[in-house]
């Protein structure tokens, strides 16, 4: 057996990609893999739903980390995805006898060790799978704090679970990984490139832009029912804080980042104070939540003007960070 | 946020796991703090859960009186809803809703009938019948 070694993340998906190169000689931390997979964004889509609800993602599409890190860190992946309940299976067996561990997508609502509270039908889940024992898969799901086992009924399951973004299997393993990589152009590339993405995005759902519009999108809720509005309300707060985002929408977890990313190029200013701001500004978002909350709560009228403005000031000091990171010249 | 803010509230909705949440430490320095629950995450959840606590009740309800079929109550109680129904077994909305009359559903195909169970994770004989009483 291999001897892998899980550790605690904030998110499933950079999480497994921190892991997976970890173990293979490659030490990243997860908010490096986060940034530089340029997987910050927010976008809010009214037209397509779920569970009833619009779709508001504080991050980027599904999977798109992973293949983000294998094109800028130009590491060989492998992708599987399977026909046949039976061949995935017997893959991913296989695999892990060659002594490999594995990245998976799987359904959240079939894994038997989620608790009951947090199972729902949310296909673009990850988790690494580094051992089998009989009938039972050894696991490292990111955001548990410890590793856990899954029945291979329910494993199956989950990786085949249909639907909207089904996983169809998905397995996937790097092929080489080097041991040293230079990350600072990396680095820098990925700092303009998101900056200049979220402050100039050319769709109004998406980026800066995608907050102004949910923020007008909450002030029409007053001709709505309220049951309604209090659960489009706390169905915001379930996709900033529920799914696992190190809190504040994956702010937090940014500004560790940039942290990071400040300390690879000496310490630089720029970049600390970028990493600052944003932190503040997931401090706010935070209390954008608890205002939320608060309302949910609460028996009285619903200030929805207040809730509004306060995602438009997140929105103007969020674009205030941006603005810090673009005065960032990197020289490599 | 600063480590020591990181808040600790036992939220049921975690179910005793904990979540990494990155905030700041000695000097500034990021790390990842383990929470045990936050109050203003656990009141959205429970919003969200008692939501699909009532559509089960409902849905039981309404089959228990037989104006509609298993399917519908099954459906909920596996957390969906229509529209991810249709898209997990690819049967269109409209088709859907004819098998919730329960006098369509009597007829349905074995066929139709696997695809549901497989969707929904139950088996033949669970699926044309509902629990004697729910007990959550």
């Amino acid at each position: 057996m291999n001897n892998f070694e899980h550790k605690h993340h904030a998110h499933c998906e950079s999480g497994v990609m921190s892991s997976m190169l970890r173990h293979h000689g490659l030490n990243i931390s997860e908010p490096m893999v986060f940034g530089l997979s340029n997987a910050l964004n927010f976008a809010y889509i009214p037209f397509v739903k779920i569970g009833g609800m619009p779709l508001i993602a504080y991050r980027s599409m599904p999977k798109s980390i992973i293949k983000n890190i294998r094109k800028n860190l130009k590491i060989k992946m492998k992708l599987e995805t399977f026909s046949s309940k039976k061949a995935g299976q017997d893959r991913l067996d296989q695999l892990l006898d060659e002594g490999k561990i594995v990245g998976a997508q799987s359904s959240v609502y079939w894994l038997d060790y989620f608790p009951k509270e947090i199972r729902f039908h949310f296909n673009a889940h990850n988790l690494l799978i580094y051992a089998r024992e009989g009938d039972e898969y050894l696991i490292s799901d990111p955001v548990f704090d410890k590793s856990v086992r899954c029945n291979k009924e329910s494993l199956s399951k989950a990786r085949f679970a249909k639907g909207v973004m089904a996983p169809k299997g998905l397995l996937y393993y790097p092929i080489s990984v080097p041991k040293k990589i230079d990350l600072k152009p990396i680095v820098a590339k990925n700092i303009k490139k998101i900056s200049k993405s979220m402050l100039k995005t050319p769709v109004p759902i998406a980026g800066l832009r995608g907050m102004r519009y949910l923020a007008k999108s909450i002030l029409k809720l007053e001709s709505k029912e309220k049951k309604y509005a209090k659960l489009f309300l706390g169905h915001i707060v379930r996709m900033q804080e529920e799914i696992g985002t190190g809190g504040a929408g994956f702010r937090f977890m940014y500004a560790s980042f940039l942290q990071e990313a400040s300390e690879l190029f000496d310490h630089d200013e720029i970049l600390a104070e970028a990493s600052k701001l944003m932190l503040e500004v997931g401090d706010e978002w935070r209390d954008f939540a608890l205002m939320i909350a608060k309302s949910i709560r609460s028996k009285e009228s619903i200030d929805y003007k207040a809730i509004s403005d306060k995602l438009m000031d997140i929105s103007e000091n969020e674009s205030k960070v941006y603005k810090k990171m673009l005065e960032f010249k990197a020289d490599v | 946020m600063d480590i020591n803010s990181v808040p600790q509230d036992d939220s049921t909705t975690y179910a005793s796991m904990k979540k990494a949440i990155y905030a700041a430490g000695k000097n500034g320095k990021m790390q990842t703090v383990g929470s045990s629950g936050w109050d203003v995450e656990e009141i959205a959840t429970k919003a969200a859960l008692d939501e699909i606590e009532n559509s089960i009740q409902n849905a039981y309800e309404e089959v228990k009186f037989k104006k509609k079929s298993p399917l519908y109550y099954h459906m909920y109680d596996a957390r969906m809803d229509l529209l991810v129904l249709a898209q997990s077994t690819g049967f269109f909305q409209w088709t859907i809703k004819r098998h919730f009359k329960p006098e369509v559903f009597a007829k349905l195909s074995e066929k139709k009938l696997l695809e549901y169970c497989d969707v929904l994770g139950k088996t033949l004989d669970e699926i044309k019948t509902i629990p004697e009483d729910r007990d959550e």
